[in-house]
């Protein structure tokens, strides 16, 4: 095993912006239904756990900016990096959809999240374990949102049944770059310092399908998986995303209010 | 917070009492000590650092709580005034007082009951046992949750069925 001490800090870096990211892109994915929301406290609700997940994400790149040592803050490498310089899953990036297909997301994101939050709080990394363990403490109240709501549409009406599967069913493909190691975390894991991404899916797969039994629906038989998002292959939808995200910070550098 | 000399001791308890001024701008009710954030304070001449422990990792009233340290120690004389976030151990509503939950219920707030942290057995059924949260206005159990996320990050939103009021709940956290 190699001491956490001796793990580069290039592949810290590396590591901080994908948690970073996954976070940035879903909370600002979440806050455009901000006024939006089926019913008043469903509106709060998604706000509230957008704020969540946009104060994780600024910890994660405020720390990751400091391992990579260039000057280079949370607002920095929010607001002033390209699409194929972000580190997110591609799933996070996909337009919000209709409140099944919302929900659906942030259900197999949060059960993600979850588990891998709940290994990085004992990471040999004492910075990234404190962060984490304020952050998983957040998804344990994300994940009863979502899954409660997956249970209400899959179980509920034919219409929300339907638009709930078929949800499942256009996601699924995204779900499989969750678990695809690289060398980066297969040098993190061998420290301690990261999740093994093998038992993170066993969890993953384990809880995620309770619940879609739960909910009276049923896991898509696809067994397509896309991937790239961690080496900055995104679709089409970041770009777009990003340029409404970051003009006020590039058309006004350094301002203040 | 770490005990030098008594000297020392007595100028940390004096300045907790200056930040015990400083209230949470979206708990006007409870201030900063209270509500278990302010976790060191390290003099060192005419400079101090405060270690501040955040709530939620998104919680916007940080930011304003920083900018009061600052101004509270800067007009008790100091020069260079540093507040520092630390993580560890996390923040938790079971560090609030009883005195503190009775101002959050005299306010109008349901204070936390305790919280249930570890295992995931609870996380994902609809049939999950929830906790009967008292009214704090009327003090019946007949109340309801109608969601986990309320006006603040901190906060639930309850309704109780005897006094017909809805309330905010300090989450467990």
């Amino acid at each position: 095993m190699t001491p956490a001490s001796e793990v580069a800090e290039n592949d810290l870096f590396e590591y901080l912006l994908r948690l970073g990211d996954d976070r940035l892109v879903l909370g600002h994915r979440l806050s455009e239904w901000c006024g939006h929301g089926p019913i008043l406290e469903e509106d709060i609700a998604l706000a509230n756990i957008s704020l969540d997940l946009i104060g994780q994400a600024t910890l994660y790149l405020g720390l990751g900016g400091e391992m990579e040592g260039k000057g280079r803050d949370a607002d920095a490498l929010a607001y002033f990096r390209e699409a194929v310089e972000f580190r997110n899953l591609q799933i996070v990036e996909l337009p919000k959809g209709d409140f099944a297909f919302t929900i659906a997301r942030q259900f197999l994101f949060d059960v993600y999240s979850l588990h891998q939050l709940e290994f990085l709080q004992k990471s040999a990394n004492a910075d990234l374990a404190g962060i984490a363990s304020k952050g998983y403490k957040e998804v344990r109240y994300h994940v009863r949102h979502s899954s409660e709501w997956l249970q209400r549409l899959g179980d509920g009406t034919e219409e929300s049944h339907n638009r709930a599967q078929k949800a499942l069913d256009e996601l699924w493909r995204f779900t499989g770059e969750m678990f695809e190691p690289d060398d980066v975390d297969n040098r993190l894991a061998e420290a301690g310092v990261v999740p093994d991404l093998e038992s993170l899916e066993q969890k993953w797969r384990a809880m995620v399908s309770d619940v879609i039994q739960l909910a009276t629906l049923s896991i898509p038989s696809d067994t397509f998986m896309l991937a790239g998002g961690r080496s900055g292959r995104h679709t089409e939808y970041l770009g777009h995303m990003l340029s409404e995200m970051q003009i006020v910070a590039r058309s006004h550098p350094g301002a203040s209010w | 917070m770490t005990g030098t000399t008594p000297k020392a001791a007595a100028a940390r308890e004096s300045l907790l009492d200056l930040l015990s001024s400083i209230k949470d701008p979206e708990l006007p009710v409870v201030n900063i000590v209270e509500l278990g954030i302010v976790r060191d304070i390290v003099v060192d001449g005419d400079s101090v650092q405060v270690d501040v422990t955040p709530t939620y990792s998104g919680c916007p009233a940080m930011q304003v709580i920083e900018q009061d340290i600052v101004q509270a120690l800067e007009g008790d004389g100091f020069r260079t005034v540093k507040v520092r976030y630390v993580f560890s151990p996390p923040w938790t509503t079971d560090w609030l007082a009883e005195s503190t939950k009775t101002k959050l219920r005299e306010f109008g707030i349901a204070p936390p009951t305790g919280v249930e942290t570890s295992g995931t057995a609870d996380l994902v059924t609809l049939r999950r046992t929830r906790k009967t949260i008292d009214c704090p206005y009327c003090g019946s159990a007949n109340t309801e949750e109608r969601s986990e996320f309320g006006s603040t990050a901190c906060k639930a939103i309850h309704y109780c069925n005897s006094c017909h009021q809805p309330f905010d709940y300090f989450k467990d956290f």
